[in-house]
């Protein structure tokens, strides 16, 4: 019985909003990072972090583990404190400039790691925590709204322990909602949860989050994750900021070999930028398929960015050479990825249904068929390790 | 760039609250103080003399007899304990709870009381000789002297590496033992290299207790009229041999500094993981009945012994005795009341050094709680020779007062408040305050409303132990209390030193009560598992 006008704000809606990148330059957002660094003892863990977060969006700091996001939502939170730069919440600097604001003056809200339900008070009384200004009266009826919207009308007075792991969940979203944060901060919300329970927690949570109307901030190492659960992403490596945006956005039209590489399985296509195609290994891509490749690029080397998807292998025709063989093969369930070693040495993922078999021995020829337009990067950024995988 | 108002560059900014470092220090620097008097007045007596004192045959032989002492007992309690620990924990012996309590009960006996049990059931003309003597049994063995200092000794503090393996067994995790035995080790191969590396720190702690608390240990070796450093200390002091006492404690401080390098040597690095399910116990088959003898063999002579003897003097009656000797109800109050207000000052001074060690780490707070184990490490006849000189000397208005009397319990007696208070604080998840901040509480606040609560069983699990332990005080009160203060305890050594043994019957009892309800207390608070 959600609440029509905020459940309409779904995913299908996301699009509406398009190029919010460029509005991270306006001053206008709930949440502002401004030159953020940190750093424990030597070792700096953030330099120059700068981030803008719109009202009721829900955006997903996501990167491997140590590049930083943990310790960025700690820094919003007030746990911590920055060493320089600005932390601002509805246009007031909360740290930053000679001021800290202790985290209990901040009205950020948090949904830890592992909840961290006080273990003492039944999941009403956790809810009820935080409502300090309320009277009783109103301080139940608040908790009774919570514990309805998380769908735990039932669980008031157990305590944590007596709850599952998706229910502790809800109960520490309520509890994190219930002073009605300015904003409020997931610290890997998921991880502590099956898989099982973790997709379905997902779409849950997004529930909850939209029909409350709270902007949200959510850490995650988890690709999948993010991109089902945010408004944008914001990928994180090494304590900077790689690229901010949609999910569509970034899985699609990634700005870093990083990006692509975190987002889903990527391979790298040499190639040659000549006239209106690029000459490749698999033959000549027209120049219009890649995207935003400008002029001064024109007889440079390039690498594109080749999803499993966008790419299938075959048999060889008789006597032909082909592109390369096959050296590896992945079982995912309903799909299978082969992994072909290119005659110039590069490596590709193939994506194929289950039922689709490519033999593994003798030379295979590789067809390029993407539907979209595919992401480049110049050639001279290779690293000198292998591309990024998972 | 960004607005340049750093907080101090290259340090983590894990910022030390200033009030608590404070408070801590001061209660590190209380606890230290009257120990550095000691020094001190052992300084004040020339190098030459003191060289002599030291070095003379008699000085050296009190170090052996102690030596000798610790070593028998803690080996014998690591002996006890550990197999009952392993019995208890892994394997089907039958009625485990009911072992696991009693086999734990005589820590509730006061050593002091158990000596005197024993000497009056197994002494020349003893309750046990009397039994025999119709069978034609002329005298026993001699109780007195080394034998009999260490059997008691052993059967009244095996119960620490008893309580301490126990636990490292119960929190082990079992399917490393699983996966040892699909390596194909056999239980003994798994138990050596497995469990021994797993349980050897919680081994080395008890033993560490046992060790500290023998050698610290006044009754005992006094009953037993066995010369270890405690008892020629307090002889000397007695009488007028002031530099020799003063010169002994400081020895005997020294061995305990031993000890304890000794301890976190043998403890190596503790890698211990915790978690997993219990496996399966170990079937004993045949072993079954030797093993519940084992226990009930331990058990009976531990408890029924003393218990047995207890039984025997009230059974003669022992309101016929003189005036002054009778036992008064007001020396329990007292025992009470110093018990108490030790255990709420201890517990008080320790909650600012438990909190700044645990939430706070850093070489500062760890000096500061090492700082206040001194007192522990310190035996009572030192740290009542060093609050005599102290008091009488620099702090003249609380000497002979009930006020020195509980400081020097609570410099005693700290670690186990701070042990309990600290495990408790390190417990609480430290998400669970900053959860509280974030929804708007103070520092203070989310300290009341959620650590507080928290660490609440072991806040009490602590304030009673000490409260235990206090009650059961013996050299600190002989020298520290004010003249015509009487407890339990000095009656009962009132009763010992005038012979009339059954004299102390009542305030025994009394102790002993008080001390299981205690233990009562610790068991439930601190979750004390006998599953």
């Amino acid at each position: 019985m959600s609440n029509s006008t905020l459940s309409t704000t779904d995913r299908s809606n996301r699009t509406e909003s398009t190029d919010s990148e460029a509005d991270d330059a306006d001053a206008g957002g709930v949440l502002e990072l401004d030159g953020v660094s940190k750093s424990y003892g030597t070792e700096s863990v953030i330099t120059d972090l700068s981030l803008s977060v719109e009202e009721g969006e829900i955006l997903t700091l996501l990167g491997p583990s140590g590049c930083g996001k943990t310790t960025t939502l700690r820094l919003i939170a007030g746990l911590d404190r920055p060493d320089g730069g600005e932390v601002r919440l509805n246009g007031n600097v909360v740290s930053g400039g000679g001021t800290f604001r202790a985290p209990e003056e901040r009205g950020v809200g948090v949904v830890f790691q592992e909840f961290a339900l006080f273990p003492h008070l039944t999941a009403a009384e956790n809810i009820a925590f935080g409502l300090k200004d309320l009277d009783e009266a109103e301080r139940d009826e608040r908790v009774r709204d919570l514990l309805d919207l998380v769908g735990l009308e039932t669980q008031g007075d157990s305590y944590p322990d007596e709850l599952s792991g998706g229910q502790q969940q809800r109960v520490a979203l309520a509890r994190s909602l219930a002073p009605e944060p300015a904003i409020l901060l997931l610290d890997e919300p998921f991880s502590n949860l099956d898989v099982d329970l973790r997709v379905q927690m997902r779409e849950e949570v997004r529930r909850i989050l939209k029909e409350a109307g709270v902007t949200a901030v959510s850490v995650t190492h988890d690709q999948e994750e993010a991109m089902s659960i945010s408004d944008r992403v914001a990928v994180m490596n090494d304590g900077d900021l790689e690229q901010v945006g949609e999910p569509e956005q970034v899985f699609q039209h990634p700005e870093s070999r990083f990006v692509a590489g975190f987002l889903g399985y990527a391979g790298f296509l040499p190639g040659r930028i000549a006239g209106g195609v690029v000459e490749t290994e698999l033959g000549s891509v027209a120049r219009d398929q890649i995207h935003g490749l400008a002029p001064e690029y024109d007889d440079t080397d390039i690498d594109i960015l080749v999803r499993p998807d966008d790419v299938s292998a075959h048999p060889c025709g008789d006597g032909g050479e082909g592109h390369g063989k096959v050296v590896g093969k992945r079982y995912l369930g309903p799909t299978i990825l082969y992994e072909v070693e290119l005659h110039g040495g590069d490596t590709l993922l193939c994506m194929h249904n289950h039922d689709e078999t490519v033999p593994t021995d003798g030379c295979v020829e590789v067809t390029l068929d993407a539907g979209h337009e595919l992401a480049w990067f110049p050639r001279e950024q290779r690293p000198e390790t292998g591309p990024y995988s998972d | 760039m960004a607005t340049e108002q750093q907080t101090g560059t290259g340090g983590g900014d894990d910022e030390q609250p200033l009030g608590l470092t404070v408070a801590s220090g001061a209660v590190a620097a209380a606890v230290v103080v009257p120990l550095l008097w000691l020094v001190k007045t052992a300084l004040e007596v020339g190098f030459a003399e003191a060289l002599a004192l030291v070095t003379r045959p008699t000085t050296v032989e009190v170090f052996l007899n102690s030596a000798v002492l610790v070593t028998l007992v803690t080996t014998a309690c690591i002996g006890l304990g550990v197999p009952l620990a392993y019995l208890t924990v892994r394997t089907d012996l039958p009625f485990r709870r009911f072992w696991t309590v009693v086999v734990s009960l005589p820590l509730v006996i006061p050593s002091y009381i158990g000596a005197f049990a024993f000497v009056s059931a197994f002494g020349p003309r003893g309750a046990f000789q009397r039994l025999l003597a119709p069978f034609g049994v002329e005298s026993l063995p001699e109780i007195y002297g080394l034998p009999g200092a260490v059997l008691v000794l052993t059967l009244y503090t095996y119960p620490y590496v008893f309580i301490t393996t126990r636990a490292a067994l119960k929190s082990m995790d079992t399917t490393l033992i699983d996966a040892a035995r699909t390596l194909n080790h056999t239980r003994w191969e798994s138990f050596k290299r497995v469990t021994v590396p797993q349980i050897r720190p919680a081994v080395a702690a008890g033993s560490l207790l046992t060790a500290l608390y023998v050698l610290s240990d006044f009754g005992t070796p006094a009953i037993m009229k066995f010369d270890a450093f405690t008892r020629v200390i307090y002889v000397e002091f007695g009488t007028f041999g002031r530099d020799t006492a003063t010169l002994l404690s400081l020895q005997l401080i020294a061995v305990t500094l031993l000890i304890l390098t000794l301890e976190s040597q043998i403890r190596g690095d503790e890698r211990t993981t915790t978690g997993g399910r219990s496996g399966s116990p170990m079937p004993l088959g045949k072993w079954k009945y030797p093993a519940l003898g084992f226990a009930a063999l331990v058990a009976t002579v531990a408890l029924l012994v003393p218990l047995g003897i207890l039984f025997t003097w009230l059974a003669q009656g022992v309101a016929a005795t003189s005036g002054s000797l009778a036992f008064q109800p007001e020396y329990a109050l007292n025992s009470v009341l110093v018990a108490a207000a030790t255990a709420g000052a201890a517990t008080l001074a320790g909650l600012p050094v438990a909190y700044l060690a645990a939430r706070h780490p850093s070489r500062l707070s760890s000096v500061f709680e090492r700082a206040t184990y001194v007192g522990y490490a310190v035996p009572g006849v030192v740290l009542g020779l060093a609050l005599v000189y102290f008091g009488s000397s620099y702090a003249t208005p609380i000497y002979q007062t009930l006020y020195l009397l509980v400081f020097a319990y609570v410099i005693r007696f700290l670690p186990q408040a701070i042990g309990s208070l600290r495990a408790s604080f390190l417990r609480v998840d430290p998400a669970l305050p900053e959860a509280a901040r974030t929804l708007g509480e103070t520092p203070s606040g989310a300290f009341r409303h959620v650590t507080l609560p928290l660490v609440a069983p072991g806040l009490f699990g602590g304030a009673a132990l000490v409260f235990l332990t206090t009650m059961k005080e013996l050299p600190a009160t002989l020298l520290l209390r004010p003249s015509g203060f009487s407890t339990l305890v000095t009656h009962i050594w009132t009763a010992y030193e005038q012979g009339y043994f059954g004299q102390a019957v009542v305030p025994a009892f009394i102790l002993l009560f008080v001390s299981g309800l205690s233990m009562l207390v610790i068991i439930t608070q601190e979750g004390y598992d006998v599953k």
